[in-house]
């Protein structure tokens, strides 16, 4: 039914957008926190370098990583130093890129969820001798899980679509950082591929579809868990 | 319980808020339930808070027993969740995400860690609130009164050192009020644990409490037992709700079933008639008496339908305003009883202090709006508590 390159590039996609979700929750959380919780100096600056990615042409993304991730950057370089990690031309280069496209949209569902948790409810459970990290955990955090959810939806839904942050940064290598989207502009670059770029699109469109719908059963699901149904 | 000079919560804390500023002074004997009694705005909720720890005062010093949460001087300030209350809010705060047992354990798995053996043990909260049938429900699904049933059980499985409840009545509609008073009522007398019982509703006040502090504007305006903090006409003054009154102890002496009446026997002497309670005889009960119920005679009126006269003597007179006075009347050995007056009237009659009287209470004003019974803390006998069919003369035991 799909060719081998096919299941390379729906593989490797999958690949990418699933760790780049996966990596950058825990950190959207956080951040996500400190906007909704924390007063500090600097907050509206850690906003705004947040929504970068938004608001910026893909490529200017791509290019920044580039200058700060290549060999010879100051963070690519210390990890190659130091671990030997290159993530340039690497599918966890497209991770990377993926995640960083992907974040603000993570951020903001998880901090609509965190600013919708009743602080009431959070004070009760401290009166009930539960300290602030407990309360977190057991009352916050599964109160937030419906925004997490939908926050991780569409933040894979966006990795998944990435395109100009991604061929900037670790270009377009086949098997390693060619994902559906890489591949079907491939495709559509050369003169008898056209083909092969539609059943590419169909398969993009299923993967999408099988998303959206994933995520509306999850959100039931977890709604009536939290007695919101 | 435990006796006087025992474990004290004593709070003298001042905090300003905007325009609002709370400076407290309350000091009470951690035992029994303390009504703390004002109008919305009085700072009720402000008290919970500052000595739940959920807000600091700018200064002061709270102590609870032998632990002290805040004192500025110090430097002391306990984390809310070392301060080992139970807080039962206005509204509920169950965890939706949790079943009703989950709900409740969460304090007790926590009270746990800290003390090996929990005195308030689950299966025993579960039975006094009556939660049996409803454990594996989601918050949710419950009924209002439920939720707050529910509420209570959970802060008292914390193992708290003192329950403070926060008008956790207000919220629900007179039949589920009804459903809830009786729960907290036996709680008081079967878990020994101090209460404080924040309202604005008088009746709960005499129904549940021993000791009555009454705030007005963030201040305390009185202090004491619920016999001598509500006849005084400072605090009525305040809450026209708690109007100047008179709270006798009564016993239930005979029942009257042909004309639907109940005979009261007065501490000190006396009798009166009220109309039929439901309660056996030799129970002991408080009846509030407002004092514009009370009219006055300087002979024993024969022919009038008034069926009560106790015979007295004025102890002082108050005057109120240009056109009333309050005259108080000793009964015997019993607690004196307040009559309003017109000042005409007494002019009139003459009335002065060491003067012999006859006081008149009608029966049907003692209906369930002015007649407040509430058990009488003072006797040995069985404590409880009934409300009277506001139309009618027939009363029911809850």
């Amino acid at each position: 039914m799909l060719t081998p390159t096919e299941i390379i590039a729906l593989r490797l996609s999958l690949q990418v957008a699933l760790s780049a979700v996966a990596f950058s929750l825990p950190l959207a959380v956080l951040v996500a926190w400190a906007l909704s919780r924390v007063d500090f100096a600097g907050k509206s600056l850690l906003h705004a370098f947040v929504h970068l990615p938004l608001v910026l042409p893909p490529v200017v993304i791509g290019y920044f990583l580039l200058v700060l991730f290549g060999t010879r950057g100051p963070i690519g370089g210390w990890l190659d130093e130091a671990f030997g990690l290159r993530l340039i031309f690497s599918r966890s280069g497209a991770a990377l890129a993926a995640a960083v496209m992907s974040f603000p949209l993570m951020v903001r569902a998880i901090r609509l969820a965190l600013d919708a948790v009743d602080r009431r409810l959070e004070d009760a459970a401290r009166t009930l001798g539960a300290t602030r990290f407990d309360v977190f955990f057991n009352v916050t955090l599964p109160l937030m899980l419906p925004g997490i959810i939908s926050g991780c939806i569409v933040a894979f839904a966006a990795a998944l679509g990435d395109f100009g942050a991604t061929i900037t940064f670790v270009g377009n290598v086949e098997g390693e950082t060619q994902t559906l989207s890489l591949a079907i502009y491939s495709l559509a670059q050369s003169p008898d591929g056209d083909a092969a770029a539609l059943r590419l699109v169909i398969i993009s469109l299923v993967l999408a579809l099988a998303a959206l719908l994933f995520s509306e059963w999850v959100a039931r699901r977890v709604r009536t868990y939290i007695g919101r149904a | 319980m435990s006796s006087p000079g025992e474990a004290r919560l004593a709070v003298r804390v001042g905090r300003r808020l905007g325009d609002f500023s709370f400076a407290c002074d309350i000091d009470v004997p951690l035992a029994g339930v303390t009504a703390l009694f004002g109008a919305s705005g009085a700072g009720k909720t402000t008290f919970i808070n500052l000595v739940a720890g959920l807000q600091r005062p700018d200064s002061g010093r709270i102590v609870v027993g032998s632990r002290v949460f805040f004192d500025s001087e110090a430097r002391v300030n306990e984390p809310v969740e070392r301060r080992e209350l139970g807080i039962v809010f206005q509204d509920a705060r169950l965890f939706p995400h949790l079943t009703v047992h989950k709900n409740l354990m969460f304090g007790l798995r926590r009270a746990r860690r800290r003390t090996a053996a929990p005195h308030i043990a689950f299966d025993a909260v579960v039975q006094l609130l009556g939660l049996a049938g409803m454990l594996e429900r989601r918050p949710h699904t419950l009924s209002g009164g439920e939720r707050q049933r529910v509420a209570v059980g959970r802060a008292l499985l914390a193992q708290p050192r003192l329950l403070l409840m926060d008008e956790p009545l207000a919220s629900l509609d007179g039949p589920r009020k009804a459903e809830v008073l009786p729960y907290i009522e036996r709680l008081s007398d079967e878990l020994d644990v101090p209460i404080v019982y924040v309202s604005h509703a008088v009746d709960e006040v005499l129904r549940l409490a021993r000791r009555l502090v009454v705030l007005d504007r963030g201040m305390v305006v009185a202090s004491g037992l619920v016999d001598d903090v509500l006849p005084d006409p400072a605090v009525a003054r305040l809450f026209p709700a708690i109007e100047a009154g008179s709270l006798l102890h009564c016993v239930v002496r005979s029942h009257d079933e042909r004309y639907g009446l109940s005979l009261l026997e007065l501490e000190g002497g006396g009798v009166l008639r009220v109309p039929r309670v439901d309660l056996a005889t030799g129970a002991a009960l408080r009846v509030r008496i407002p004092a514009r119920d009370v009219a006055l005679s300087l002979s024993q009126p024969l022919d009038v339908s008034t069926v009560n006269r106790l015979p007295g003597t004025i102890i002082d007179m108050n005057r109120l305003d240009v056109t009333h006075i309050d005259v108080r009347v000793a009964l015997g050995n019993a607690r004196p009883m307040r009559a309003r007056v017109t000042r005409e009237a007494a002019d009139r009659l003459g009335l002065a202090a060491g003067q012999p009287v006859w006081c008149l209470i009608k029966s049907v004003a003692l209906d369930r709006a002015t007649l407040l019974m509430a058990p009488d803390p003072g006797s040995e006998a069985t404590e409880s508590t009934l409300a009277i069919d506001p139309r009618g003369s027939r009363a029911s035991r809850k």
